[in-house]
């Protein structure tokens, strides 16, 4: 075991992680910890673009954004959050315009804006043109832009690092009305380096956390295989808790089947959907913004469509997004990679013929609490010195109970910024916390558990199996029967896990080791998921209970808060456990808006 | 900018069979994958598995089927799925590919399909290369912007057509593809190879950029774009359709117009 030393240390390495390296790169001595190279993040799948009130091709400002994302967000959104991020969002934009990123441009050679689901002019007019993209790759010039950028500052990158685990020390501290309470503070980190077998532990004064999502609990995902909710599942051990983990994405256009993502700027350019009767739909379910309306609602709509009997294709399954009256050279123009996708997989050409589309699960809207400052929170109101986290991982809150299009990309830049630059400040003053006793038992044991359990059952059969529970019951709609049968699921498959057989015994890249583990991950954010769900009977945003259709302000106007079992807070406020999880509750923040009823 | 478009009809008539679908046909193949682990043998070998696969699976389907139901320590990276992350490029039939984005049905199924590393690359366990010395080449270009004016408050302005300029080579993903399909590659590690030279090229020709003098230096040493032999190889492995060919011949013009 080798031990480094890092003023900071960024677990993760696509939008939010290498956006915070740039800056805490240049303030402070740091590492990148990734479990893949930069390159292969995430982020670079993202498509239709970042929104930012430039207002270069029409009216706008940031004050409209702030609305949107709050109404989109169903209220449960940190308003002063949001208004950070509104705010933000222009030099996000124009801090990547400088570092290179080639945005598609207006005939002035001024970034170009087009309009994006959710996104309106003036609190729901009509919809505006807010976000700035290249084509339909937005994502990806974003994640090559950060890479490039931090090859020209000289980031020091450890890729295929696994981290495993946060190292923290609790201390004795006293609030301010007098109550002794465990303060944590950060000491590092543990990885597992894939090429050698070897673990690496990370001291350092401050840890960035940008690991990004967990969208692997589900079968039919937008997201990459490596996706599996490492770094929430690492701070849950750990006794951090999850915000808002009932809330998950579901984005409306997956291609069927396949769930591979085609981006919401299809819409924003004019494609519509249509059910097997060729109506348009959408009509009927938000009259004024239709197609372009958030994406809860869309996927939600689709889903009855087919559940009332007007799916298409041989099982009635799935809808259609028809590009068919849209110019091919406008296609290509704006969105030709989505198109490809539609051609390579399903070989179905769009210019002509309606893509077969149903929702596919996108984002966790909910993740590692935090305030706006990115510092991580253990508990409502305390903060754990020298931890950060920005991005999907995390949870600021700038999405509530769904996320607009386009926030997410915005997100990353805005947090990943505001972490790097916090983490770095912080590490400027601060000494390092001494690591904890032999530091990495807790990883050696959670290797070994899955090295040596000498069972019969796959892998690969137990995640298949959780993902088809999830899809079935946690999907966009869900009832208290539902969710009690995913406990009921991921109980006798957490049995199941403990006699798992993991054939590879080497050393030297050993993914059917990383999967097993993942998969470890990928149960416990299921079942603090599905808990969650289970304790808010309401429906809000991404969360829709059929047993309680109707948002419930009186009860449920705020954040929910996981934590494992041992370490809910002493003070009464957490409810009994469930499946080993106890939630408790955290306000949510207002500083402008009244929440109305929300309407498209 | 677009024109706005005339509202599309509320309701259409659907033609028949609209969509695709029907039955999706299953049929059999051998992939035979290269296996290599120094923990077990220095030398490496073939293994042969035989699957049963539908008709809209890939080549990583299979793979991940091997993995999951047969042979765990088969080792492949991938992480996306769909194209766009870079991590799977290996040689599927001889040819340079990305395993996600190669379907199985459009592969002669009748012989065994072969799987093998990209080559040029130290192997370190089955289909997983040592990526370093491609992104050591990468890095060596200066693949950044670089402008040396006072940034303005708002954003640099580029013209539509100044941006369509380098369009091709910004859709790299740094998979590899080119450079380990490229002949020069496999027999001079020291050549940058086509991925280098295209990152190269997206700043060269960006209206932005004030360094595209110091990378045409750059390109211009022994080991550049005068290696290469267009053999287009590399613009046919790319899973991202870049004219890499093309660019590596504007990159080696601009040089010869500098010169003059």
């Amino acid at each position: 075991m080798q031990v480094h030393k890092y003023d900071v240390v960024i677990v993760g390495a696509g939008g939010a992680g290498m956006r915070a390296a740039i800056e805490s790169g240049q303030r402070a001595r740091t590492a990148v910890l990734t479990k893949l190279y930069p390159t292969r993040s995430h982020t670079g799948a993202a498509q239709g673009g970042m929104c930012a009130a430039l207002a270069n091709v029409e009216e706008d400002n940031w004050e409209w954004h702030t609305f949107d994302t709050i109404k989109g967000g169903d209220y449960l959104v940190d308003q002063d959050a949001a208004e950070v991020m509104a705010k933000e969002a222009i030099d996000a934009v124009l801090d990547l315009e400088k570092m290179g990123l080639p945005f598609n441009r207006t005939p002035e050679g001024r970034i170009d804006q087009r309009r994006f689901g959710g996104h309106t002019r003036d609190h729901g007019k009509a919809p505006v043109r807010r976000a700035c993209y290249a084509a339909d790759r937005t994502g990806h010039m974003i994640l090559q832009t950060l890479y490039q950028n931090c090859v020209k500052h000289n980031v020091e990158f450890y890729n295929e690092y696994y981290v495993l685990d946060l190292l923290t020390v609790e201390e004795d501290a006293v609030r301010e009305d007098g109550t002794p309470f465990k303060q944590k503070r950060v000491a590092g980190v543990v990885s597992y380096d894939l090429a050698s077998g070897e673990l690496h532990v990370f001291q350092a004064k401050s840890v960035v956390f940008a690991s990004g999502g967990a969208g692997k609990v589900f079968k039919t995902t937008s997201n990459a295989h490596t996706l599996t909710g490492d770094g929430m599942g690492i701070a849950f051990r750990r006794g951090i808790p999850l915000e808002d983990m009932e809330f998950f994405q579901f984005h409306p256009t997956g291609l069927a089947g396949l769930g591979i993502l085609l981006s919401e700027a299809a819409r924003g350019e004019g494609a519509i959907l249509r059910n097997s009767e060729g109506e348009r739909f959408m009509e009927r379910y938000a009259p004024t913004i239709k197609d372009l309306a958030p994406r809860d609602i869309v996927a939600r709509s689709m889903a009855n469509e087919v559940r009332e009997g007007r799916g298409c294709g041989p099982n009635k399954d799935y809808v259609l997004l028809d590009l068919t009256h849209l110019e091919p050279a406008h296609i290509d123009a704006k969105l030709p990679d989505i198109t490809e996708f539609a051609r390579t997989y399903l070989g179905v050409e769009p210019y002509t013929e309606p893509v077969p589309v149903f929702p596919t699960a996108h984002y966790a809207m909910g993740g590692i609490p935090t305030n706006i400052t990115t510092e991580v929170l253990q508990d409502n109101d305390t903060v754990v010195p020298g931890l950060y986290a920005a991005g999907e991982v995390a949870c600021v809150s700038v999405h509530g109970s769904n996320r607009l299009g386009t926030n997410s990309l915005l997100d990353i830049n805005v947090f990943g910024k505001r972490a790097g630059i916090a983490a770095a400040e912080y590490a400027k003053t601060a000494d390092f916390v001494e690591l904890p006793e032999n530091p990495e038992d807790f990883t050696i044991s959670l290797l070994d558990v899955a090295r040596n359990a000498n069972g019969t059952e796959k892998v690969s059969a137990i995640r298949k199996e959780l993902q088809d529970t999830m899809d079935a019951n946690m999907q966009v709609f869900r009832t208290a029967d539902t969710l009690n049968q995913v406990l009921r699921d991921i109980e006798s498959f957490e049995e199941r896990y403990t006699r798992i057989n993991v054939q590879d015994k080497g050393k030297r890249f050993n993914l059917d080791l990383l999967e097993a583990v993942e998969l470890g991950f990928l149960l416990e954010l299921a079942r603090v998921m599905t808990v969650a769900a289970l304790h808010r009977e309401e429906s809000r945003g991404g969360h829709f209970r059929e047993d309680f259709p109707e948002r419930d302000d009186e009860k449920f106007m705020k954040h929910s808060m996981a934590y494992k079992e041992d370490h809910a807070p002493a003070d009464g406020s957490a409810e009994e456990a469930i499946a080993g999880v106890r939630l408790a509750t955290k306000p949510v923040v207002f500083t402008r808006y009244e929440p109305m009823v929300r309407k498209y | 900018m677009s024109a706005e478009l005339a509202e599309p009809a509320s309701k259409i008539e659907l033609p028949a069979g609209v969509g695709g679908g029907g039955e999706i046909p299953t049929f059999d193949i051998t992939l035979r994958v290269r296996r290599y682990d120094p923990e077990v043998s220095a030398e490496a070998r073939w293994d042969d598995y035989k699957l049963t696969m539908y008709g809209t699976d890939r080549v990583l389907d299979a793979l991940h089927k091997i993995k999951w139901e047969i042979d765990g320590s088969v080792s492949f990276r991938r992480s996306c799925a769909h194209g766009v992350c870079g991590s799977d490029a290996m040689r599927i039939n001889g040819r340079n590919r990305l395993a996600c984005k190669t379907l199985l049905k459009d592969l002669d199924t009748s012989k065994p399909i072969t799987v093998e590393p990209i080559k040029g690359l130290p192997v370190e366990k089955d289909l997983i290369v040592d990526m370093e010395p491609f992104f050591q080449s990468f890095r060596e270009v200066m693949p950044f912007l670089i402008n040396k004016g006072h940034a303005p408050t708002k954003e640099r302005l580029q013209s539509a057509e100044d941006r369509e300029r380098f369009d091709d080579t910004t859709k790299c993903i740094l998979c590899a593809a080119c450079t380990s399909s490229c002949p020069v590659f496999w027999t001079d590690g020291q050549y940058f190879g086509p991925a280098a030279i295209v990152n190269a090229h997206r700043f060269i020709f960006d209206s932005r950029d004030d360094a595209g003098d110091m990378r045409l230096e750059i390109l211009n040493d022994k080991e550049g774009v005068w290696r290469c032999r267009t053999t287009f190889n590399c613009s046919e492995a790319c899973p991202r359709g870049i004219q890499v060919t093309q660019a590596i011949a504007e990159v080696k013009q601009a040089i010869l117009a500098r010169k003059i």
